[in-house]
């Protein structure tokens, strides 16, 4: 690509922003809310404070595991809509795991790191549901992805409400917290844990170097765009569908073994916090481009967290982020789509 | 409808494809265009129909100046277009394809659009049921049915960009004797092409492009000679046939049976020997492809065995041929065999045994760079496939053959080449025959076939001749035996 086109398409990008700004401007007046007002709560809800700050980290590292993952399976041409659902097993196979071994005699540390493990071999193990559900059952990733969320979530209630309850009475505030040794560290006074900022930031890293740079990566790109050249070309391709779902779900289940051992500190019933709907809406924004992968996720973070303030100052819904993320994501498909036909005009 | 194209320009980055073209062809012409791969025909054609903008220039019909903005424009305005690449089918019936795409209303009116189609084809002569499913046809009917839905449309101008590769003899005349009788009725033909002889047979005047440039037009009679010089700025010829010394046997299909949903190939027996080259012929559908498929493993046959080099492959998958050494490529280039999308070098590395984990850019590069030299690609490392010429997509798919090879596959391995390039790409595959490799290949130019084989088979509707001798056979034999005549002790067929 040239110098030039790539100044043009950021500047299609940033046409994109406009416009989803502009439209949500629309929806906000529509609603009798003032949009000026709304947008600076937005941003002080997420910048103004070192704990705002720290929340929207928070935030930003399960978005990220889940978009990196979803980056994976996207190479690979595959709509991965079971992310909510591997999130949810990770987050089960971490309780698991750290149920099981917290009246041992192991070191914490050793506990709390086979527990994530857990946790992301679970969310493999689910990933890997679907992949095989698809390449052997003939069913779409996509309807074997939502059926098998679904099924996720009524684990989850069953675990919370049956075998896992609290003592006396099961609740929707989940299973009964862990001892703070099996927590993972935090910084002072906050929810925020350096390591798992190093799991995410390590996550994107590898995956951001698998696809521009091995072999592996290159594969799957091909399996991903032309999935019967790609098998004429020698490439395994239903192997490697496969490892793509599983690289996805391991990635998801980190997702869900941060939520456990660093957020919450037990299982909750929505665990997965619709980090993998999101994940997919970052994915699909920066289009196959893992290096953007950071910091659209990062922004989106910020989105979540900001507007938590808008139902308290403006008794606006919180859900005004949702429809930011949504236009934002519409309208860069639509401007990249008139940009490619203008592109083949000229 | 009279056509005229007034300095036309076109530029891809810094490729000049059309370069100052003007071209003006009198109503129920058939106008032929040549050029080498790359030359820029193809462009031309797209930027009269509608598929892309010219940078510069003007396009008249019958005198009006015209801007024609979109395909769906163009036929409105009586440009339709036949692609090189015939589009994806998708599998829906044949009447269906066919009001698809037409205007108006939101509920067509099936009966009445019958009665049309059926009109129309009966006109043509053309023997196309409207109720079976568009996937079943031959590429020589999906054109017939695309010729028609044209016409349907209203256009006037018909363009063809390389209709005959792929497409049997009779089908050719078929379609010649379609295209005479719409000139005769004052339409414009257009017909883009590598064949010198289908253009001497049915145009009546050609022009020669090359390097976007319009650098020279005939009428007829035509003066073959000059029209090559013109193309190739040299003398083209085919020179000798070569026989080989087949070696020992490399592959060998024994009582191999076949099936598909349209026919049964039964109790097929043939050695190949490394060296050699066998030529598969027979009208599209006879049951070459399933049988060039089954040498690769990408057909299981029903009965009988596979061996290669001794080893029984019966019922093995293409990778583990393909681990043999067996190449299979397939004649839907953009579809099957390249990925569109990524870039030469890209397929370079992919079409390799990985090293290592980490992808060596620098590697990647110097073998981009040096097959590009030695195929003769019109593009750079970085293309994607997608913007490469028909041609030069065809070398880039040959280029991908790896070193070294024992078995080599082809559905068409010259379709849309020129003439230079056929010769140019042939002298690489015998050279793969001299170091102990073989070719088993399907062509529709019966020239072809018998010019590169040792041995050809012919196949008819399910039925297979014994191997001939390409030396001692004849066009004419040939052409006999792909209709059906001459076969010995006919069954029931
Ligand atoms: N979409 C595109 N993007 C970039 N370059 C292109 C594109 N389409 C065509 N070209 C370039 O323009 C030139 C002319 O291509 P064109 O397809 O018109 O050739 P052609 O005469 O039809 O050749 P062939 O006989 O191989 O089909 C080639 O160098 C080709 O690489
Ligand atoms: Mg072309």
């Amino acid at each position: 690509m040239t110098k030039n086109s790539r100044w043009i398409n950021f500047g299609f990008q940033l046409a994109a922003l406009v416009l989803a700004l502009l439209f949500t401007t629309l929806i906000l007046l529509a609603a009798g809310a003032p949009p000026l007002e709304a947008y600076k709560n937005i941003i002080l809800g997420s910048v103004s404070s070192l704990d705002k700050i720290s929340n929207v980290l928070v935030t930003w590292v399960p978005l990220l595991l889940a978009s990196a993952g979803l980056l994976v399976t996207f190479s690979a041409g595959l709509w991965n809509i079971g992310m909510e659902g591997q999130i949810t097993l990770g987050a089960i196979g971490t309780t698991w795991a750290l149920r099981l071994m917290q009246d041992s005699t192991l070191p914490p540390a050793l506990v709390i790191t086979f527990a994530i493990l857990a946790g992301m071999l679970a969310g493999a193990f689910w990933a890997a549901l679907a992949g095989a559900l698809k390449t052997f059952g003939g069913v779409n990733e996509i309807f074997g992805g939502l059926g098998l969320n679904f099924v996720s979530t009524a684990l989850t209630l069953w675990l919370i409400f049956g075998p896992w309850k609290r003592p006396g009475v099961g609740s929707m505030s989940g299973t009964e917290p862990f001892p703070e040794t099996l927590w993972l560290p935090m910084f002072p006074d906050s929810r925020l844990s350096p390591w798992a900022l190093v799991i995410a930031v390590v996550a994107i890293v590898i995956v951001y170097f698998m696809l521009q740079g091995t072999y592996f990566g290159l594969r799957l790109k091909a399996v991903g765009k032309n999935f019967r050249a790609a098998y004429m070309l020698g490439i395994p391709t239903w192997q490697y569908m496969m490892i793509s779902f599983i690289l996805c779900g391991a990635l998801a289940g980190a997702a869900g073994a941060v939520q456990v051992t660093a957020v919450y500190h037990r299982l909750i019933p929505s665990i997965s916090s619709g980090y993998g709907y999101l994940g997919l809406l970052v994915a699909m924004l920066i289009n196959y481009q893992a290096a953007w992968a950071a910091p659209v996720a990062l922004f989106f973070a910020a989105l979540n967290i900001g507007s938590i303030q808008l139902p308290i100052v403006l008794k606006l819904d919180s859900s005004l982020s949702g429809v930011l993320q949504g236009m934002l994501v519409l309208f860069v498909l639509m401007v990249e789509g008139v940009r490619q036909r203008l592109m083949r005009r000229s | 409808m009279k056509v005229e194209l007034h300095s036309i320009h076109k530029y891809f980055g810094k490729v000049h494809a059309n370069d100052n073209i003007t071209l003006d062809i009198p109503a129920g012409t058939i106008q032929g265009i040549l050029g080498e791969n790359g030359a820029g025909k193809s462009t031309l054609m797209k930027v009269l129909s509608g598929f892309i903008q010219a940078d510069s220039g003007e396009i008249l019909l019958d005198g009006k100046p015209v801007i024609i903005h979109s395909p769906a424009d163009a036929i409105k305005q009586g440009v339709g277009m036949l692609h090189q690449d015939p589009l994806d089918f998708p599998p829906m019936r044949i009447i269906d394809n066919f009001i698809l795409g037409a205007p108006g209303g939101l509920f067509p009116n099936r009966a009445a659009i019958t009665r049309d189609f059926k009109a129309l084809a009966q006109e043509y002569d053309f023997s196309i049921d409207p109720e079976s499913y568009v996937d079943a046809l031959t590429v020589g009917e999906r054109q017939q049915l695309e010729i028609l839905r044209l016409l349907w449309l209203g256009a006037r101008v018909l363009i063809l960009d390389e209709p005959t590769t792929g497409i049997s003899a009779s089908q050719k005349q078929k379609l010649f004797a379609t295209l005479r009788k719409l000139a005769e009725q004052g339409k414009t033909m257009i017909f883009v092409s590598h064949k010198l002889e289908d253009v001497e047979a049915l145009c009546h005047q050609a022009v020669v492009l090359r390097q976007g440039k319009l650098i020279g037009e005939m009428k007829k009679p035509f003066d073959p000679k000059k029209l090559v010089g013109m193309m190739f700025d040299k003398e083209v010829s085919l020179g000798a046939r070569q026989s080989a010394k087949p070696g020992e046997v490399l592959l060998s299909m024994q009582h191999v049976s076949l099936e598909d949903v349209r026919l049964k190939l039964k109790d097929l027996s043939l050695d190949v020997h490394a060296g050699e080259v066998i030529g598969l012929s027979g009208m599209e559908g006879s049951g070459q492809g399933p049988f060039l498929r089954a040498c690769a493993g990408l057909t299981r046959p029903v009965a009988g065995h596979v061996k290669l080099k001794g080893h029984d492959m019966t019922g093995k998958s293409y990778h583990a041929y393909k681990h043999q050494g067996v190449e299979f490529l397939p004649a839907a280039r953009l579809e099957e065999g390249l990925v569109p999308g990524l870039s030469l070098t890209e397929h370079f590395i992919l079409a390799e045994e990985p090293k290592g984990v980490f992808i060596d850019r620098e590697y990647g590069g110097k073998l981009a760079a040096e097959r590009i030299q030695s195929f003769n690609i019109k593009g750079t490392p970085l293309s994607t496939v997608e913007s490469l010429s028909g041609g030069n997509q065809q070398r880039a798919l040959l280029s991908l053959l790896n070193d070294p090879l024992s078995l080599v596959l082809i559905e068409h391995p010259t379709r849309g080449l020129d003439i230079e390039s056929v010769i140019y790409i042939w002298s690489k595959l015998k050279e793969r025959c001299k170091q102990g490799a073989a070719i088993i290949f399907i062509s529709s130019d019966l020239e072809e076939i018998l010019q590169y084989s040792d041995r050809v088979l012919v196949f008819f509707s399910g039925k297979v001749s014994e191997p001939l001798d390409a030396a001692q056979t004849t066009v004419e034999q040939l052409g006999q035996l792909i209709g059906g005549k001459g076969w010995p002790e006919k069954k029931a067929a």
